[in-house]
C-alpha cells in the first residue's frame, strides 16, 4: 500500500517534470543548443501564474495561456536576436551565451521580484479525494495531467502541423530542410519559443505545487537535464518517458535514502547512465 | 627563449608587489593568481583539446576539502597542499576514463554535474567534511602581512607553475595532438594518436593545479563551505577568461584572468546586485563582438595584410 | 603467396543489419586490389573495420602475421595500415604541412619535430602539394584537400594504403593527375586497396578486383573476369537485364 502510494506520488511529480523537460529536450534536439536558460523560463512562467492569480484572479491552470504565450514571444526573440548569430558555432559558444543570458535574465528576476519564496495560496482548493485507500492530491493530479496533456499535444503538434513537420525536417537535415523552402533560421526561433512555451506552461502548473523562487532555476535544469539523458534525446516519447521515471525514482529515493537527496540521486543516475548508456534506456534517439 | 625571457620578468616584477605593503593589492594579487591557475588549467582541456569541460569548480572543491582535512589532521601546510594536487589528478584522471568518451553537449553535462554530486556528498559527509556547517583551518602563528605575502607567493609560483606547463604542452607532441583532436577527432586516431590516452592526460593537467590552488585558498581564508568552493561560477569564471584572453593560446589566459580580475574589482564589486547580470553581459559582449579573445583581436588585424596570398599559391600548384 | 592483409570470415553487425556479411579476402605484397560494388555494398564498412573504426562482429583480420581486429585505430595506424576518407578530413585550421607532419610525428616511430617535418615535406613533394605547405589545410581546393589526404597517409611509411573513393567529385584531368600518384605510390612498394566508382580507374589501376554486393562478397579476379561476371552484371544493372544479357549470349552461343 505504501508502495502504491509512493508509487502515485513519483507519476504525479513525473508528469510535471516531463513538462519541464520536453521543452529543453526539443530545443537539444533540433538545434543542437544546451538552453541553460531554460530552468529560468520555468520560473518565469511561475511567476507569471502567481502574479495572474494574486492581481487578476486567473486559476494557475488557465494561465498556463498566459505564460506560455509570454514566454513563447520571450523566446522567439532571444533566438532570432542572439543565439541564431552563433548557429553552428562550437558548442562551448551556445553554452557559454545562453549560461551568459540566463545569469542576466535570472538577475533581472532577483532584482524584480527578491529571492522570498512565493505561494499561490488558492481561495477554493480541490484538496484530495482517497479512492481504494490511496490519496490523491486533486490539484497535482490535475496538473500532471495537463502537463501530459500538454505534451501530447506538442507531440500532434510536431506530428501533424506544417511548422512541426518543418521542426522535424530541420532536426533531420538543416540543409535538405532548407532545400525544400524551409526557412531555417525561422523554425530555429519558433523551436526555441516552442520550448521557452513549454517551460512557461509547466511553471505555471509549478506554481500550485512548489513554493516560487529564482533560485529554484537551477533545480529545473538538472531536472531537464536528468530526464533528457534518461529518455534519451530530442523525443517527445523519450521525455514523458524520463519525465515519469524520474518522478518515481525521487519518491523512492526520498523513502529509502532520504527527502533531501533526491537531486542527487538524479544526479548520480544521470552521470552514471552517461558513462554506460547515453541513448537513454528507450535506447534510441529522434523524432520518428 | 627570447619570447620567454619577457614572461619571466614580468612574474619576477609582479612577486615584488609586497614591496608596496599594500594588502588590498595583495589580496588582488593572490586571487589574481588563483584565477590564472584555473584559465590556463582549462585551457589544456578546453582550449587545447577543444572538450567543454566544465569540471573545474570539482577539482577546486576537491582539492580545498583536501587540504583543509588534511591541515586539520596536523598535516603540515605544503604536503597538505600537494596532496590536494594529487588527489584532484587521481579523481580527475578516473573521472577521465569514464566520461571522456562522451562528446560535445554529454561531456559538457557530465563534468557540470560531477560538482553538484561531489557537493552534495560533502554536504552529507558530516564527520569528514564538517556538512553543511564548513570547515575552519588551523590558524597560522605568523602576523597578517607576512600571511598576505605568504599566500601570495604561493599562489604566484602556482600560477608559474601552470603557466610552465601550457607552455611546455604547446610545444611538445602532445599540445600537437591535441589541436588534431579538437580539429577532428576521427582523423587523429587514424594519423595514429592515441585518443584516449591524450585527453586523459590533458585532463588530469587541467585539474592537478587546480586542486593546489583549492587547498591554498582554503589555507588562505581558513574557512570553506561546500557551495562556495563547488560552485558553478567557479567551472564557468576560467573559460569566460580563457575566452576573453584567447583559448588555445599560452598567454591568453593569463590576460584574460588579470582583465576578468580587474572588471571584477571595478564593475561589479561595487554593484553587487547586479553582480551575476553584469558578468551575463561581459559574456554577451565577449561571444558577439571578441569571438578570438583579445589575442584574437591582434591575430585579425595582422591578417589582411596577405589576403590574396594563398589563391595565388593555390592557382600555381596547379 | 603470403598475404599482408587477410580478412577471414569478417562479419559486421549494426543492430539487426548485416553490413558484412563472412567475407574472406587475401591481399598479397604489392598488389593493387579494386573494391567495387553498387552503394551500401559494405565497401566502406570493410574499410573502417580493417582500420579500427569498427570491431568486427566475428572473423579475424590479419596484418602483416599478426592479428588487428580489436585494435584501436591509432595502434593500427602505427603498425602502418594508413586510410583516406571518402569524405576529406583535414586538420581545417592547421597548415598543410602541419597536417602532414600529424602522422609523420604519431604513427611513423617517434621522430622529432625537424625529422617529422623533414618526412612531411617530402611527402608533400612526392604529391605535388609542398607549394601550398604554407596553406591553411581548409583554403584548398578539393583535389588539392584529396592530395593531402594522400600526403598524410604517405607520411605514416604505411605498408598498406586504404584509398576510399579518392577520385570522387574530380574532373577528368584531376582523376588523370591522381592515378598517376596512386601509380607512383604503387611502384614505391605500398600495397594499395582502392574503392572506387569509376570503372575507367579500376581497369586502368587494379591487378585484381573484388565485387562486394548486400555485404557479401560475390566475385573476385581480373578486371576482365569480373566484368564479365554474370553476378557482378546481376548485381549492378538488376536480374532482368542480367538475365536477358545471359540469354543472348547464349543465343550467340547456339547461333
Amino acid at each position: 500500500m505504501l508502495y502504491a502510494q509512493i508509487l502515485i506520488n513519483g507519476l504525479v511529480l513525473g508528469g510535471l517534470y516531463a513538462c519541464i523537460a520536453v521543452g529543453f529536450s526539443l530545443v537539444w534536439g533540433v538545434l543542437n543548443v544546451i538552453n541553460i536558460l531554460h530552468g529560468t523560463f520555468v520560473v518565469l512562467g511561475s511567476y507569471i501564474a502567481y502574479f495572474c492569480y494574486v492581481h487578476l484572479g486567473i486559476h494557475p491552470f488557465l494561465s498556463i495561456i498566459v505564460s506560455g504565450g509570454i514566454l513563447f514571444v520571450l523566446g522567439f526573440l532571444v533566438q532570432a536576436g542572439l543565439i541564431n548569430r552563433v548557429m553552428g558555432a562550437p558548442v562551448l559558444t551556445t553554452l557559454v551565451l545562453t549560461f551568459g543570458l540566463e545569469l542576466l535574465l535570472n538577475n533581472g528576476i532577483l532584482l524584480a521580484f527578491s529571492a522570498d519564496y512565493r505561494t499561490v495560496q488558492l481561495a477554493n482548493p480541490l484538496g484530495s479525494t482517497i479512492i481504494g485507500g490511496l490519496v490523491f492530491p486533486l490539484e497535482r493530479v490535475v496538473a500532471t495531467a495537463l502537463a501530459l496533456g500538454l505534451t501530447v499535444l506538442l507531440y500532434v503538434m510536431l506530428a501533424k502541423s506544417r511548422i512541426g513537420r518543418a521542426i522535424v525536417a530541420v532536426r533531420m537535415d538543416a540543409e535538405a530542410a532548407a532545400l525544400m523552402g524551409v526557412n531555417v533560421k525561422r523554425i530555429y526561433a519558433v523551436t526555441f519559443g516552442v520550448g521557452a512555451l513549454m517551460a512557461g506552461a509547466a511553471g505555471s502548473l509549478l506554481a500550485i505545487v512548489f513554493p516560487i523562487s529564482p533560485l529554484n532555476s537551477t533545480e529545473f535544469l538538472g531536472i531537464a537535464f536528468v530526464v533528457c539523458v534518461l529518455g534519451g534525446l530530442g523525443s517527445v516519447a523519450g521525455a514523458m518517458v524520463g519525465g515519469l521515471a524520474l518522478g518515481v525514482i525521487e519518491s523512492f529515493g526520498a523513502l529509502f535514502i532520504g527527502p533531501e537527496h533526491g537531486l542527487t540521486i538524479a544526479f548520480t543516475l544521470l552521470i552514471l547512465l552517461l558513462i554506460f548508456r547515453p541513448t537513454g534506456i528507450m535506447g534510441r534517439r529522434g523524432y520518428e | 627563449m627570447t619570447r620567454v625571457l619577457p614572461v619571466v620578468l614580468v612574474i619576477a616584477l609582479v612577486a615584488a608587489l609586497p614591496l608596496l605593503g599594500d594588502n588590498y593589492l595583495l589580496r588582488l594579487g593572490t586571487m589574481g593568481a588563483m584565477y590564472a591557475v584555473m584559465a590556463l588549467s582549462w585551457n589544456v582541456i578546453g582550449g587545447f583539446a577543444g572538450y567543454p569541460s566544465f569540471a573545474t569548480a570539482a577539482f577546486f572543491g576537491l582539492g580545498a576539502y583536501t587540504g583543509a582535512i588534511l591541515q586539520g589532521a596536523g598535516v603540515y601546510m605544503p604536503l597538505a597542499w600537494v596532496a590536494a594536487c594529487l588527489a584532484a589528478a587521481l579523481f580527475a584522471g578516473l573521472l577521465g576514463l569514464a566520461i571522456l568518451h562522451l562528446k560535445g553537449h554529454y561531456f559538457a553535462i557530465a563534468s557540470l554535474v560531477v560538482a553538484e554530486v561531489l557537493l552534495e556528498i560533502t554536504t552529507s559527509w558530516t564527520s569528514l567534511t564538517g556538512g553543511g556547517m564548513g570547515l575552519n583551518l588551523p590558524i597560522l602563528r605568523i602576523s597578517v602581512d607576512a600571511q598576505a605575502r605568504l599566500f601570495f607567493w604561493a599562489m604566484l609560483a602556482l600560477a608559474s607553475l601552470t603557466l610552465a606547463m601550457n607552455w611546455i604542452v604547446a610545444n611538445h607532441r602532445l599540445g600537437f595532438g591535441l589541436r588534431c583532436i579538437r580539429q577532428n577527432e576521427d582523423a587523429s586516431g587514424m594519423v595514429g594518436i592515441n585518443t584516449t590516452l591524450y585527453k586523459v592526460i590533458a585532463f588530469i593537467l587541467s585539474a592537478v593545479f587546480v586542486g593546489g590552488a583549492g587547498a591554498l585558498y582554503a589555507s588562505w581564508v581558513f574557512y570553506i563551505e561546500p557551495p562556495d568552493v563547488f560552485a558553478t561560477l567557479t567551472s564557468v569564471k576560467p573559460i569566460v577568461m580563457a575566452l576573453l584572453g584567447g583559448a588555445g593560446t599560452v598567454l591568453g589566459p593569463v590576460i584574460g584572468a588579470v582583465l576578468f580580475l580587474v572588471m571584477e574589482e571595478l564593475v561589479w564589486r561595487n554593484l553587487l546586485e547586479i553582480h551575476a547580470a553584469a558578468l551575463g553581459i561581459l559574456i554577451v559582449i565577449l561571444i558577439f563582438f571578441l569571438p578570438g579573445g583579445v589575442l584574437g583581436l591582434f591575430k585579425r588585424r595582422r591578417k589582411p595584410a596577405a589576403p590574396s596570398r594563398p589563391l595565388a599559391s593555390a592557382e600555381a600548384g596547379r | 603467396m603470403t598475404a599482408i592483409l587477410s580478412l577471414d570470415n569478417v562479419t559486421q553487425r549494426f543492430g539487426g543489419l548485416t553490413a558484412l556479411d563472412a567475407v574472406s579476402l587475401d591481399i598479397a605484397p604489392g598488389e593493387v586490389v579494386g573494391l567495387i560494388g553498387p552503394n551500401g555494398a559494405g565497401k566502406t564498412t570493410l574499410v573502417n573495420m580493417v582500420s579500427g573504426v569498427y570491431k568486427p562482429s566475428t572473423g579475424t583480420i590479419t596484418f602483416d602475421g599478426k592479428r588487428i581486429d580489436g585494435l584501436k585505430s591509432y595502434q593500427i595506424a602505427r603498425l602502418g595500415v594508413a586510410r583516406t576518407y571518402q569524405v576529406v578530413q583535414p586538420f581545417p585550421e592547421m597548415t598543410v604541412l602541419e597536417n602532414v607532419m600529424s602522422p609523420a610525428t604519431f604513427a611513423a616511430g617517434n621522430l622529432g619535430v625537424e625529422a617529422a617535418q623533414e618526412k612531411a615535406l617530402e611527402a608533400l613533394r612526392f604529391c605535388g602539394l609542398d607549394e601550398q605547405a604554407q596553406m591553411r589545410a581548409s583554403e584548398l581546393t578539393l583535389a588539392g584537400r584529396k592530395r593531402l589526404e594522400l600526403a598524410k597517409s604517405l607520411a605514416m611509411d604505411p605498408k598498406v594504403l586504404l584509398l576510399d573513393e579518392v577520385n570522387a567529385g574530380l574532373n577528368p584531368a584531376e582523376i588523370d593527375l591522381a592515378l598517376d600518384l596512386i601509380r607512383r605510390i604503387s611502384a614505391k612498394g605500398v600495397t594499395i586497396v582502392i574503392i572506387e566508382h569509376l570503372m575507367k580507374v579500376v581497369m586502368n589501376l587494379c591487378s585484381r578486383i573484388v565485387v562486394l554486393h548486400h555485404g557479401a562478397k560475390i566475385a573476385e579476379g581480373t578486371p576482365a573476369e569480373v566484368t564479365s561476371d554474370p553476378h557482378v552484371i546481376e548485381a549492378y544493372l538488376g536480374n532482368r537485364y542480367a538475365r536477358k544479357q545471359a540469354g543472348e549470349a547464349k543465343e550467340g552461343a547456339d547461333g
